[in-house]
């Protein structure tokens, strides 16, 4: 039996289940140990008493470089592009009841790798180029998927066939592309495909966060709704959920998020199949919900993001190896050890 | 007048598993399907960048007419590559069938129990510590590999006291298969020689191998074909649901752990074989689905005779399209079975798994 705290303000009522409070609680402080290490101990090190003078405008130029200008944009990065990949695998997860779903179902992310090694190997494009062209590539992808599933009637089941034929097709294209591209072009296509938080400023975080504030609300508010389609369609509709208004609302709102995030980091992998899948274990919720999903996604990328930056240093290694590393690790030790006691 | 069960989307289940045509339809079907491959094999060996009429085949096979060239063609590349596309195409045909079933997952391709990015993390540790060049030379590699990771995703999988549920497989499968992604990109990006060449072995090709590759992997894919069919019965078992299953006395745990050794032997020969060609073992169980029903035991021969059909066609096509180069079989059995794949997951009803 889960234990559940009731919050009663004028209008609103919340019934908050506990473990998952105190759960999404210790994430969180977690989470800015491991911002707060990262900008201190990353590299040259930065007493954090130095931190409190540059935040206040003093310091040394070449702290306050390295501080305002390389550490904070990429953590702050690193904290969003997490947060968002993780809810749109959340909300993926959830509408395909499969622990495997996520926004490539409808191809968005292959899409989006099409976009941008077409525009890095073919036309020589740089890091906006290519963002701008994996965003573009994804959409395209995602609608023509949805296009085609819709004119059998739209069920998940044939969604997710649909984004497997054409992400397929678009997967030979790009292991075309990279195979005949000039060895450097390939390389920097590769690099892209796996997903890096290196040379991102503020101009990311800014337009990422914009695109977030706007992105977030109306998905909190569907996020009950989500709940109900994750026990199954029909359940859903016997409890009055407008269940074709609502998935397609709650699909296109996920792939936004994750094409926001695609677009300032790369696909990064493996976040958003972990991050939903690591929380529903933590918080032994019977479904996934979006915020503490977004806390374990934040976690993860920054703890990756560290471990990317630190473990062959000098080398800087792209965050999306790493994630794949951590997330596919963790996921597995969870796994044992919940399987172990004999749960799931 | 429809009932309230049927407008809330449920069917009987006689509807449901309702196999498409008769016993003689299905029969028919798959002798049918032999004989396109017996074409679409000889086929593979008279077209390429020099054609070679069958006629001439047979005289370099069997009489003396043929002039050295011909023969060396036909007997040192084009038969082995054949042979190979064959082999390589039964065996990811049966694996996908097998790992459908078994998990009961509709993205399931040979590739989700971790085998392919076991492969590919042995291929690119060979490349960058042992200095391994040829292509021959990834192959125990990439087999050992392939089966290493199995081993872990199915250790992990069966922790606990439970048996490996389809759904534990499946995502100890993404979580291994993720760390492994891990260490092969780690190490490729690091490096551009070894970037160079595995970028070339990740496409999936039948071109350059001969016949020692053949009788390398060959063991495997006939010891998997012989489990994976005789598992037919007990596959549709499985399907009716785990209680079910259990409830008409069918061995669960037997009929898994046989399943997964021959999905690994068959994935991990192929890929060892030809590279990751993880695609045909997807579609070509979906398309026999929409072809014979759910029935295991049409299902597994149909995915062994459509698969090879598909990967040989590919592969000639990507001869002749870009001459004097070629295409990649892995690349064109995706773009030619993926409308395929469309065409029958739009137009038939979905069978489910």
């Amino acid at each position: 039996m889960t234990r559940r705290l009731t919050v009663r303000a004028p209008g609103i009522a919340l019934r908050l289940d506990v473990r998952t409070l105190w759960v999404s609680g210790a994430l969180l402080i977690t989470a800015f140990a491991a911002v707060v290490f990262t900008v201190v101990a990353v590299g040259i090190w930065l007493p954090l008493a130095d931190i409190v003078e540059i935040l206040q405008g003093g310091g040394r130029r070449a702290d306050r470089f390295i501080l305002l200008d390389l550490r904070l944009p990429r953590v702050c990065l690193a904290l969003l592009t997490g947060a968002a990949l993780a809810v749109s695998g959340a909300v993926f997860q959830s509408l395909s009841r499969n622990p495997l779903g996520s926004p490539d179902i409808v191809g968005f992310t292959t899409g989006s790798a099409t976009g941008a090694v077409l525009s890095i190997v073919v036309f020589g494009a740089g890091p906006a180029g290519s963002a701008v062209a994996a965003v573009a590539g994804g959409i395209v992808t995602a609608l023509i998927v949805y296009g085609l599933a819709a004119r059998g009637g739209g069920s998940v089941r044939r969604l997710v066939l649909v984004g497997i034929g054409i992400a397929a097709m678009l997967v030979a294209v790009n292991s075309y592309l990279i195979s005949r591209a000039r060895l450097d072009a390939a390389q920097s296509a590769a690099v892209w495909l796996v997903g890096t938080l290196n040379g991102r400023t503020w101009q990311y975080v800014y337009l990422l966060g914009i695109a977030l504030a706007v992105l977030t609300p109306p998905l909190l508010l569907l996020s009950r709704r989500l709940q109900m389609l994750a026990m199954g369609e029909d359940s859903a509709r016997s409890l009055g959920v407008p269940v074709p208004v609502s998935r397609l609302s709650l699909m296109v709102l996920a792939v936004a998020v994750c094409a926001v995030a695609t677009a300032a980091t790369g696909p990064v992998a493996f976040v958003a199949l972990a991050a939903p899948q690591v929380t529903l274990r933590l918080t032994r919720s019977p479904a996934v919900q979006l915020l503490p999903a977004a806390i374990t996604g934040a976690l993860l990328m920054v703890l990756s993001d560290l471990v990317a930056q630190r473990i062959l240093a000098p080398a800087q290694l792209p965050v999306g190896v790493v994630t794949g590393a951590v997330g596919g690790v963790y996921l597995a030790w969870l796994l044992s050890a919940q399987w172990r006691k004999g749960n799931g | 007048m429809t009932s309230a069960a049927e407008r809330a989307g449920y069917r009987p289940p006689q509807a449901r598993v309702r196999a498409r045509g008769g016993l003689t339809a299905r029969a028919l079907g798959l002798l049918v399907a032999v004989a396109v491959l017996v074409v679409v094999a000889a086929v593979s060996i008279a077209v390429g960048a020099k054609p070679i009429p069958l006629g001439v085949v047979w005289d370099a096979l069997f009489a003396d007419g043929a002039s050295a060239e011909n023969v060396r063609i036909v007997i040192d590349l084009r038969i082995p590559r054949t042979l190979i596309g064959l082999a390589a195409g039964i065996a990811l045909g049966l694996a996908g069938a097998l790992m459908q079933a078994l998990t009961r997952n509709p993205l399931a391709d040979p590739g989700i129990l971790g085998i392919n990015a076991g492969a590919a993390a042995a291929v690119v540790l060979a490349i960058r510590v042992l200095g391994v060049t040829s292509l021959i030379g990834y192959i125990w590699f990439a087999f050992a590999g392939a089966a290493a990771a199995f081993l872990v995703v199915y250790l992990l999988g069966t922790s606990g006291h439970a048996a490996a549920s389809p759904e534990r497989l499946a995502l100890a499968g993404a979580a291994v298969g993720a760390a492994l992604l891990a260490v092969t990109n780690a190490v490729a990006l690091l490096d551009t020689t070894t970037f160079d060449r595995y970028r070339l072995w990740t496409v999936g090709s039948l071109a350059g191998r001969d016949l020692t590759v053949l009788w390398g992997v060959l063991p495997f894919i006939l010891a998997g074909t012989v489990i994976a069919v005789a598992l037919g019965p007990s596959l549709n078992v499985i399907a009716l649901g785990e209680d079910t299953a259990r409830g008409l006395g069918a061995n669960l745990d037997r009929t898994r752990v046989l399943s997964a050794v021959a999905v690994t032997a068959l994935c991990g020969a192929a890929t060892a074989a030809v590279g990751p060609i993880a695609f045909v073992g997807l579609a070509v169980p979906h398309i026999a689905r929409a072809l014979v029903g759910p029935d295991q035991r049409w299902l597994l021969p149909y995915s062994l005779v459509l698969a090879p059909i598909l990967l040989l066609v590919a592969d000639v096509i990507g001869r002749v399209v870009a001459r004097p180069g070629e295409l990649e079989a892995g690349l064109v059995s995706a773009l030619l079975g993926a409308p395929i794949f469309l065409a029958v997951v739009l137009h038939r009803r979905i069978v489910p798994l």
